[in-house]
């Protein structure tokens, strides 16, 4: 249990990277968990098909912001047809801890966001596993 | 103050004396002796759920070893046997919170089945189109949803009684209300599930009745720790659940005879009537109308067995020992930087304190203790729009009860520090 905390994941706490607005985002897309209040946005700038740059922003818990942070590292300069394949097993992979099913609504946040951004992006339909009623998070195209 | 602080009963900060032999009723729960992560278990989430003594879990088992059948239908030996036990629970109940009269008490689930029994059963017969109803910003939702939904389909008025920064009752917002015809209910919380205010019941009475409404009150964060005395506090019902007072999944609705009498049923079905024929069907007497098809037997039962159990220790003494050691944990947290307390500061609060560690998350600060063996609530606590009133998005809120101790506000110190160690607050 004490190990919950990583550095890893303090640090992108702490140190959020990629943290705040873009001037022109060529996608954008919010998230919010209403049984917690954790809200997370997230903008893409796109050219050339290959994210150039990434801006998150948000308030919640360690592990939905360091999420957010550690994926904006991941996402930045991928092409954009390689980010359908990131998932929610990248995430935990990323974070490195095993999580109770409530933390681990916190955790996938950011990647859902992503996920709406970038279906906003293509126009591809969001996958239905980010589109599941039953999960109570609600998706935002900005 | 100073971090790495060693928090010892030398240092104190308020007094701290109990009536309570606290190792005598740790003894009686036998969760509190499992050690969770190899800690000591502190548990500090009773405004949630309590913890239940052997007594309790002891009579759920004996009735269902013993005298399990349905009730009030039995002609055999175990139907008697289980319908005495089921109705000797009702009186005690009905001792419990000093009804007048027996046929006031209503088993039901909890306290939200109780809210929302009032919200039909009355609510819907004798509130009406231009009429208003009287709510407060610090209700739990199951005291405030009930009547926003009455107010929808009735075509009534809400109107909330707002509060001060403490978290009390303004009393200029009831000035304020005092012009608003028509009132016909009024809903309030004995005690706030989040910020621990104890608001004064006989007043608020006082208050509907001289506008001719009924007071329904939510006493599920006040029946547990302190006497109840429904015919002195002068409401005109009262709910409380019985897993927050030791009891397992049952509770009751309390209710004035005569408000009960011409309100039809709630729920319909069997049980609850006395003859029935294809066109039409009567009522049964108090309080089975309120009572349909076959109720929680055994939990029923074992809410008598949690009542009984608390009344042995005296409701008395519970209040004051947790009167003392919300004091001492007020004084505790206030001496920790970094930490802001929401809510009354004691000695008028009941055993609920609202927090936050700096800026951290109360996800955060859970998930900390958690891994101290501390159990405590984050979030909202069913109460949006009193922490929308604070500007707050979630808190941390440590809730005590009669096993709780100094120790246990102790460690719960101790482990913010971690959490500010881990945070860098």
């Amino acid at each position: 249990m004490d190990d919950f905390y990583r550095e890893n994941i303090l640090d992108h706490y702490n140190n959020p990277r990629n943290h705040g607005h873009l001037e022109h985002p060529s996608a954008a897309a919010e998230g919010v968990n209403p049984l917690c209040g954790d809200e997370l946005a997230v903008e893409l700038e796109v050219h050339d098909g290959v994210v150039t740059d990434i801006r998150y922003s948000g308030r919640g818990c360690a592990i939905s912001q360091a999420a957010a942070s550690m994926l904006s590292d991941v996402v930045k300069g991928k092409p954009v047809d390689q980010l359908a394949q990131i998932g929610k097993e990248d995430v935990l992979e990323e974070l490195g801890i095993p999580l109770s099913p409530i933390r681990l609504k916190c955790a996938m946040l950011s990647v859902g966001v992503l996920k709406v951004a970038l279906s906003e992006l293509t126009g591809e339909p969001l996958p239905p596993e980010w589109n599941d009623p039953s999960d109570g998070i609600e998706w935002k195209s900005a | 103050m100073k971090s790495g602080r060693i928090y010892t009963a030398a240092m104190a900060v308020a007094e701290f004396t109990t009536p309570l032999d606290l190792e005598k009723i740790r003894a009686d729960f036998p969760i509190l002796a499992r050690p969770v992560h190899g800690k000591r278990l502190v548990f500090l989430d009773s405004a949630a759920s309590s913890q239940k003594p052997r007594q309790v879990i002891e009579t759920l088992v004996d009735v269902y070893e013993t005298s399990y059948a349905n009730v009030h239908r039995g002609v055999y030996y175990l139907g008697a046997r289980a319908t005495e036990r089921y109705e000797g629970a009702r009186d005690i109940m009905a001792g419990f919170v000093n009804a007048g009269d027996r046929r006031e008490v209503i088993f039901v689930r909890e306290a939200t089945e109780a809210l929302n029994l009032v919200a039909y059963a009355y609510g819907r017969t004798f509130v009406g189109p231009g009429d208003a109803i009287v709510a407060t910003e610090m209700e739990h939702h199951s005291n405030l949803v009930p009547w926003q939904f009455l107010a929808q389909q009735t075509g009534a008025t809400l109107h909330y009684l707002r509060l001060t920064d403490d978290g009390s009752l303004d009393p200029d917002s009831q000035e304020r209300l005092a012009a608003i015809e028509n009132v016909k209910l009024v809903a309030v919380a004995h005690v706030s599930n989040s910020l621990g205010t104890i608001n004064d019941i006989p007043a608020l009475a006082t208050w509907a009745h001289d506008r001719g409404a009924v007071l329904v009150v939510d006493g599920a964060q006040a029946a547990p720790h302190r006497p109840v005395d429904v015919q002195a506090l002068g409401c005109d019902f009262y709910a409380l659940s019985g897993h927050k007072m030791c009891g397992p999944g049952a509770g009751i609705l309390w209710g004035r005879a005569e408000l009960l009498e011409k309100m039809p049923p709630f729920l319909t079905g069997g049980e609850m009537i006395r003859t029935v024929s294809l066109e039409k069907t009567t009522w049964n007497d108090l309080p089975w109308k309120f009572e349909a098809g076959t109720p929680a037997i055994a939990e029923s039962i074992a809410l008598g067995a949690a009542a009984q159990y608390l009344q042995g220790i005296g409701m008395e003494a519970i209040e004051a020992h947790e009167h003392a050691l919300t004091a001492y944990a007020y004084d505790v947290l206030d001496g920790i930087s970094g930490v802001t307390q929401y809510g009354p500061k004691p000695p008028n609060r009941a055993g609920i304190l609202s927090f936050n560690v700096g800026n951290v998350h109360p996800h955060d600060v859970a998930q900390v203790l958690d891994s101290e063996a501390i159990a405590v609530r984050a979030g909202h606590h069913c109460t949006q729009p009193l922490m929308r009133r604070f500007d707050l998005q979630a808190t941390t809120r440590a809730s005590v009860y009669l096993y709780n101790g100094r120790d246990d506000i102790d460690a719960l110190a101790l482990g913010i520090e971690k959490v500010k160690r881990t945070f860098s607050v």
